[in-house]
């Protein structure tokens, strides 16, 4: 069915994705080879048994091709919407070497959706272990490892410090790529398993660090919710956004429909969104949809850009400027900002990796007018909770260190999600967050 | 949902109310804060833990914007749907030897708390109250009964001293060895009033209020420039050294949403009209 026409998704906040009809669906399962060996499995983080889902969207049968998903993924309706299936499930499809690889993730999409339409059915639950764990945080990881858990059995508490769960999910991506409704109800399957979701908590301030000991496990799922900010002049003036704070009074707050909502956000005509990633992409394409004119400032090449290319694609189709090999030095302005500096970069070396290293052109530089600059260039590990725990091992970018079990060094403590690997993917979390709640009933002798 | 239990007003614009909040209660410290939100469509909006007893939280506050008028109209037995807290790191409480509590307008609110902890921590307390007129005094009693000495400064004069609480802090420290300082009021009060205290080099303690949103240290809404530094007030603060403190580019970061502010009040104001008040 494709995507909504340009003009019609700048007027609003609704998918712009329309997914797959049932025909479309059948004729694009149909093209799979069944391989013996299916080498998109190895690309899964999760390792959805992706033959077996769309043999049965190719018959036809939707809700056993839901159902089967379901087994490995608790969240499909989500991932079938975020997740990088071109670097992932998709990349090594074996139709990929010689035509396009099968469309995964739209079939994932495709099952999950006909399966919301028809009601959820909540997951089954082991007989009750008496255990109590903790799991701190409500973004992917904390939510699959509280619906793992709560399928194990054990009674799961799980603490989040806003007063909507789902993290990045809810306050971050937007909706225009993933559909509150479609989070709201992956969540309250979860939680509909008797997990005990305690709002408003910030743990590490409304339960101590020490009271988390009372438990018999504590799960961080934390996340990579700090800003990082670059540190150049003008930074602190009025109207300069950090990526999560323009994106989190939009999508948690609906500061796009204010004033019927309370929260405010700048009346924006021309915006600079410095960055090159997946968020940057989403402050770019939401400022659009604010009615603003939007330039992104990125300091390496365009085929550098490190977001999902079919974001990119929808942002330039969406008419958002994009300046590369620029960087910016100054942002300018007396009480509020009016404009940003940048200097051009040289990108003729290449480091280890082959990534060419971006360079300042002595005195190149051009100003860009705009009353908004969106910082998108990164976040780091949550540290209000993890800068508490002590010995708590913890690597150079303050995140969580743990094994490819999910420990960390404190023995009753797992961590999964972007508070161990730093910013990453919903499916990343997902899988530290699966691995880490089966070593926790290992722990608990209930596996 | 949350219970107000008990809502009064104590002066034009100011009100008292006790909200039901166990989680919050248990652990909250002097000088922390909470984020409430009144309903579905709400704003989160911090405020200070002004006291604590059993499940309740005290806070108190002046009716600016939509929020917190919104908020003063929830009668008591009424419910608002989210309070998160205790945010912010506490008061540095410990045995300084005699520490004055400054607090301007509303920003009282936070004094009985920290002078309580202050005391307990074997300090001497004296306590400045500053307001504009004497109907806008708030809790002089309880601050009365906790410290050992109070001080009130009125803008007219209509109780206390004629002037501001800062010239009776300078009183103070002429008076007597002053060992550390706390301003608690509106930003440009706290500007003001600290710089009695930078000369001597007085340890000065000032509680920064920039605009919020998640509280949690996630959204970087909250930065504040302290010693040339960018610091996160929610969770590196709300209590900074008063005298490394760019007090100019807060106020000018608070001030960024203000047409959006009437706006909204403007609006509901109307709102109110329409359904006589009865919303
Ligand atoms: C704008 C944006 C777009 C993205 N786009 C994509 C995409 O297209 N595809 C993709 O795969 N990934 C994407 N990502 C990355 C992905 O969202 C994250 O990798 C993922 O959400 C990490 O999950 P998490 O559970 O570890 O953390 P989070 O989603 O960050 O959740 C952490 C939760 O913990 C809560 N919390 C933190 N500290 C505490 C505490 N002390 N007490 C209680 N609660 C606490 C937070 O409020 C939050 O709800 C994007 C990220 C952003 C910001
Ligand atoms: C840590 C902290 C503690 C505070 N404690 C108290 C208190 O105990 N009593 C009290 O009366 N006030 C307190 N404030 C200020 C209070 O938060 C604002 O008065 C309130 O948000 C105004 O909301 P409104 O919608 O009614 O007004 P608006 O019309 O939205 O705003 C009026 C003014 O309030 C400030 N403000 C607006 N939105 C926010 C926000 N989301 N976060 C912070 N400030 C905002 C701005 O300076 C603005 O110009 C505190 C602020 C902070 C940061
Ligand atoms: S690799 Fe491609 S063709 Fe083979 S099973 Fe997987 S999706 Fe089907
Ligand atoms: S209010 Fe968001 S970081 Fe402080």
């Amino acid at each position: 069915m494709g995507d909504r026409s340009v003009a019609d998704r700048l007027k609003d906040f609704g998918e712009v994705d329309n997914g797959l009809s049932p025909e479309e669906a059948i004729e694009e399962a149909s093209r799979c080879l069944q391989c013996k060996k299916p080498a998109c499995v190895d690309g899964c983080p999760v390792n959805i048994d992706i033959p077996a889902f769309v043999a049965f969207i190719a018959k036809g049968e939707f809700l056993k091709a839901a159902e089967s998903i379901r087994q490995q993924n608790l969240l499909p309706a989500i991932c079938g919407r975020v997740c990088p299936q071109e670097t992932q499930c998709e990349a090594l499809c074996i139709l990929g070497k010689k035509d396009t690889p099968i469309r995964i993730g739209q079939l994932e999409r495709f099952a999950a959706d006909q399966e919301r339409a028809k009601g959820l059915t909540v997951p089954a639950r082991k007989t009750a272990t008496g255990k109590r764990v903790a799991v701190i945080g409500s973004g992917p990881a904390g939510i699959v490892a509280a619906g793992e858990l709560a399928k194990d059995g054990h009674d799961v508490i799980l603490y989040e410090s806003l007063h909507a769960p789902g993290g990045v999910l809810t306050y971050g991506i937007p909706s225009f790529r993933l559909p509150k409704d479609v989070v709201k109800a992956e969540i309250d399957l979860i939680l509909a398993m008797g997990v005990d979701l305690r709002l408003n908590h910030l743990v590490g301030r409304t339960v101590s660090h020490q009271e988390l000991e009372g438990y018999d496990a504590i799960l961080l799922g934390t996340g990579a919710g700090l800003p990082y900010f670059m540190g150049i002049p003008g930074e602190n003036l009025s109207g300069v956004y950090s990526a999560n704070e323009f994106l989190t009074r939009i999508n948690l707050m609906h500061a796009e429909r204010f004033p019927e909502f309370d929260t405010p956000v700048a009346r924006m005509s021309r915006v600079v969104v410095v960055g090159g990633g997946n968020v940057a992409m989403d402050a770019a394409r939401t400022a659009r949809r604010m009615g603003a004119k939007v330039t992104l400032v990125y300091r390496r090449r365009e085929e550098d850009l490190p977001a999902r290319a079919a974001e990119v694609h929808h942002a330039q189709e969406e008419g958002i400027e994009f300046i590369t090999c620029a960087n910016p030095v100054r942002i300018l302005g007396d009480q509020a900002v009016t404009g940003i500096e940048c200097i051009r970069m040289h990108m003729c070396n290449l480091d280890e990796s082959g990534r060419p290293v971006p360079e300042p052109i002595d005195n190149d530089t051009f100003t860009l007018d705009c009353d908004v600059v969106i910082q998108a260039i990164g976040q780091g590990p949550n540290p209000v909770l993890v800068s508490q725990i002590p010995d708590l091992d913890k690597g150079k970018a303050g995140n969580v260190v743990t094994g490819e079990d999910g420990r960390t060094s404190h023995p009753k403590i797992f961590a999964a999600g972007d508070v161990t690997t730093g910013a990453a993917t919903v499916i990343m979390a997902m899988g530290g967050a699966k691995q880490a709640a089966r070593s926790i009933s290992e722990m608990l002798g209930s596996r | 949902m949350y219970i107000i239990e008990k809502s009064l007003k104590l002066s034009e614009n100011v009100y008292e109310i006790w909200v039901n909040a166990p989680h919050v209660t248990r652990n909250a410290k002097a000088g922390q804060f909470v984020i409430i939100r009144t309903d579905e469509n709400g704003e989160r909006i911090p405020l200070t833990i002004s006291k604590i007893s059993g499940d309740l939280v005290r806070i108190i506050f002046m009716a600016v914007g939509k929020t917190t008028h919104a908020l003063a109209a929830v009668p008591a037995g009424g419910a608002i749907s989210d309070i998160a807290g205790p945010l912010g790191c506490p008061s540095e409480v410990k045995k300084f030897g005699t520490c004055v509590l400054v607090g301007g307008g509303v920003g009282i609110a936070s004094t009985p708390v920290i002078a309580q902890a202050l005391k307990e921590a074997g300090n001497r307390v004296i306590g400045i109250l500053g307001a504009r007129n004497a109907d806008f005094l708030i809790l002089e009693d309880e601050m009365a009964e906790i410290c050992d000495k109070l001080l009130i400064a009125t803008d007219d004069g209509s109780k206390g001293h004629h002037g501001f609480a800062a010239d009776l802090l300078k009183q103070v420290i002429a008076e007597e060895k002053v060992d550390a300082v706390w301003i608690i009021g509106p930003t440009i009060m706290m500007k003001v009033t600290s710089n009695v205290t930078r000369e001597p080099k007085i340890k000065t303690f000032v509680s920064l209020n920039p605009i919020m949103v998640d509280g949690t240290g996630m959204c970087g809404s909250c930065r504040c420039v302290v010693d040339g530094k960018t610091k996160f007030a929610c969770v590196d603060g709300p209590e900074f050294d008063a005298h490394q403190v760019d007090f100019d580019n807060l106020m000018q970061r608070q001030r960024y949403y203000m047409e959006h502010e009437k706006e909204a009040l403007a609006q509901w104001k109307e709102h109110q009209c329409s359904c006589g008040g009865q919303h």
